[in-house]
């Protein structure tokens, strides 16, 4: 029986992975320790003392309400990471996907490996934040077993479009302000420290387009009952409909470079 | 003939305004060694990335294993191995991790992938690297690497870019008998390159290519027949005097040609050549009498020298 062409790409991200895994999971883990223990708590000590949270947080503390998001905000961080360099190295660099694309592989089914490896490691990422917010009582939760696909899924509605995009990159010069001014910012300001109803009105529409908003919204959602995520069809398809144009490009982008 | 492994009829190439293969045409038959001779961007590239089936065809037709490219591309390069100009291994895995995952693409199993790496290291004599990183291996041990690399899938026909530019002397003759015993083993051989001892030295046929088009084809010795004379008489003088001393040498051989640097005279007796200069009183800083190259056919079907 042949393995999917899909998966022979897969082989290759993994096999390298296996060099750097230890501490890609200890960042993954890491990471958002430090922001439970520095905002959650810290900042939710202050934050739960004033009247007014017990409205804006629809009546949850402020380690409830940011806990939950760190997993979106991680599977946005990693996915988006992984498109930039790491992508267009594989053809400008180390010329990785142009050595595939001389072999049996077709440069669709090298878009389709390298979504299923962010898939992969995506996922990997997201389990270890699940781990981290197991170990406290206020998110130790079988919800949280939902919240990681529609983190994963969050993580892929930014790797596959910024895939496709670095993609089609001459050199990596434009690659810290992907990260500096839209993955950053949605961090900050995409509804995980604070709910997007406080932003200035003009902005909120901002982040309702944004892919970080919805699957913050899931996760919350998932992870404390006493959330309303509200319309969850309406996020997944916002979701899926980023994953499923980014995919597309992907295939489109890889092969314009690599069938010149 | 119908078992030609690769057939080209009026093949072209265009990128947007720019021109790269030109209608060529062209046979390669099993178990031959078939040459792309010519300067940088002759079209020699855009051509063996044709025939890799990862660049569409323009126009014309081409046939690889008598499939179409356009339609079984991935079949054809499951078939053939692929030299590229530049190596592209994977800096990150070993030098059996190369070959392996690279024959994982060809959805060759683990266990077979590890008995080939072994065969293939020993042949490329990198056995004691196989557990090395690649970045540190030299150029010519990297070429050795991602010949091994092609072979992986056991090719019928291996497609090599400009195989030993940029390595020293001493690399290109290992490679080239690396390539050698290939060829003795069945394999068919194209490859590109620019430097005429290469071809002399690996190609059974080769074609001169030019500007995208192909200017001549033979085999080594026939072109250089057809082209040249048996010997070159190089004659060079202090700097400027060429013109003036290039009047009084005519007629002297079959033909002359005013290079920069030198004055090239084609005559197939070279020594001969040379006395009649002297008996004109002209008397250069140096002289060579050599046998044709192919570089001298290039010089005569192009104007102009072929190294860059």
């Amino acid at each position: 029986m042949s393995t999917p062409t899909a998966v022979r790409v897969w082989e290759n991200h993994l096999l390298r992975y296996r060099k750097i895994w230890g501490s890609h999971l200890l960042g993954a883990f890491v990471q958002p320790v430090l922001y439970l223990v520095g905002m959650g708590l810290g900042v939710g000590a202050l934050v739960d003392r004033s009247t007014d949270s017990i409205v804006l947080l629809d009546g949850i503390t402020y380690f409830e309400f940011l806990a939950p998001a760190l997993l979106a905000t991680t599977a946005m961080m990693s996915g988006g990471q992984t498109s930039l360099w790491e992508v267009a190295d594989g053809f400008i660099w180390s010329h990785r996907y142009v050595a595939m694309a001389s072999t049996p592989l077709r440069p669709r089914e090298i878009a389709d490996g390298l979504a299923l490896w962010h898939t992969t490691r995506i996922a990997l990422a997201v389990t270890a934040v699940a781990g981290v917010l197991a170990l406290f009582d206020e998110t130790r939760t079988w919800g949280l077993l939902v919240a990681i696909p529609a983190a994963v899924l969050t993580g892929l509605a930014f790797a596959l479009p910024i895939s496709a995009w670095s993609s089609t990159r001459k050199n990596g010069s434009s690659f810290p302000a992907v990260i500096r001014f839209a993955l950053i910012p949605m961090f900050l300001f995409g509804g995980a420290f604070f709910p997007i109803d406080q932003l200035p009105e003009w902005l909120q529409p901002v982040a309702y387009v944004t892919p970080l908003w919805h699957g913050i919204e899931l996760c919350r959602g998932a992870v404390i009952p006493s959330v309303d995520a509200g319309p969850v069809a309406v996020h997944v398809a916002v979701l899926l409909a980023y994953a499923v144009v980014g995919l597309l490009a992907c295939r489109a982008t890889f092969a314009k470079a690599l069938r010149p | 003939m119908s078992d030609a492994v690769i057939i080209a009829s009026d093949l072209r190439k265009q990128f947007d305004n720019f021109v790269a293969v030109d209608g060529i045409d062209f046979e390669v038959r099993p178990g031959e060694s078939f040459g792309f001779l010519g300067p940088n961007g002759a079209g020699k590239t855009s051509t063996m990335r044709m025939i890799g089936c990862v660049s569409p065809i323009t126009s014309g037709s081409l046939t690889v294993f008598g499939l179409d490219p356009n339609v079984d591309g991935s079949e054809i390069r499951s078939r053939m191995g692929v030299v590229p100009q530049s190596d592209q291994l994977d800096p990150e895995l070993t030098v059996a991790e190369n070959l392996l995952i690279y024959g994982r693409y060809f959805d060759i199993s683990r266990s077979e992938c590890r008995r080939r790496t072994v065969e293939l290291l020993d042949f490329v004599q990198l056995s004691d690297r196989a557990n090395d990183q690649v970045d540190p291996l030299s150029g010519g041990m990297k070429r050795r690497l991602t010949i091994a690399r092609s072979l992986i899938n056991e090719p019928e026909l291996l497609l090599l870019d400009e195989p030993t530019t940029g390595l020293d002397p001493q690399a290109r003759h290992v490679l080239w008998d690396r390539l050698y015993r290939l060829k003795q083993r069945g394999v068919t051989l194209v490859l590109t390159t620019h430097y005429m001892d290469e071809a002399e030295q690996l190609c059974d046929r080769l074609v001169v290519m030019d500007e995208g088009r192909i200017a001549a084809e033979g085999s080594p010795r026939n072109l250089i027949d057809r082209y040249s004379t048996r010997e070159v008489l190089e004659l060079r003088f202090a700097i400027g005097e060429n013109d003036a001393n290039a009047a009084t040498l005519e007629g002297i051989g079959e033909r002359c040609e005013l290079l920069p640097d030198r004055i090239l005279i084609y005559d197939d007796d070279g020594e001969e050549a040379l006395g009649e200069v002297h008996r004109r009183g002209v008397d250069p800083v140096a002289s060579l009498v050599r046998r044709s190259s192919l570089e001298d056919v290039f010089l005569r079907l192009t104007g102009r020298a072929l190294v860059d």
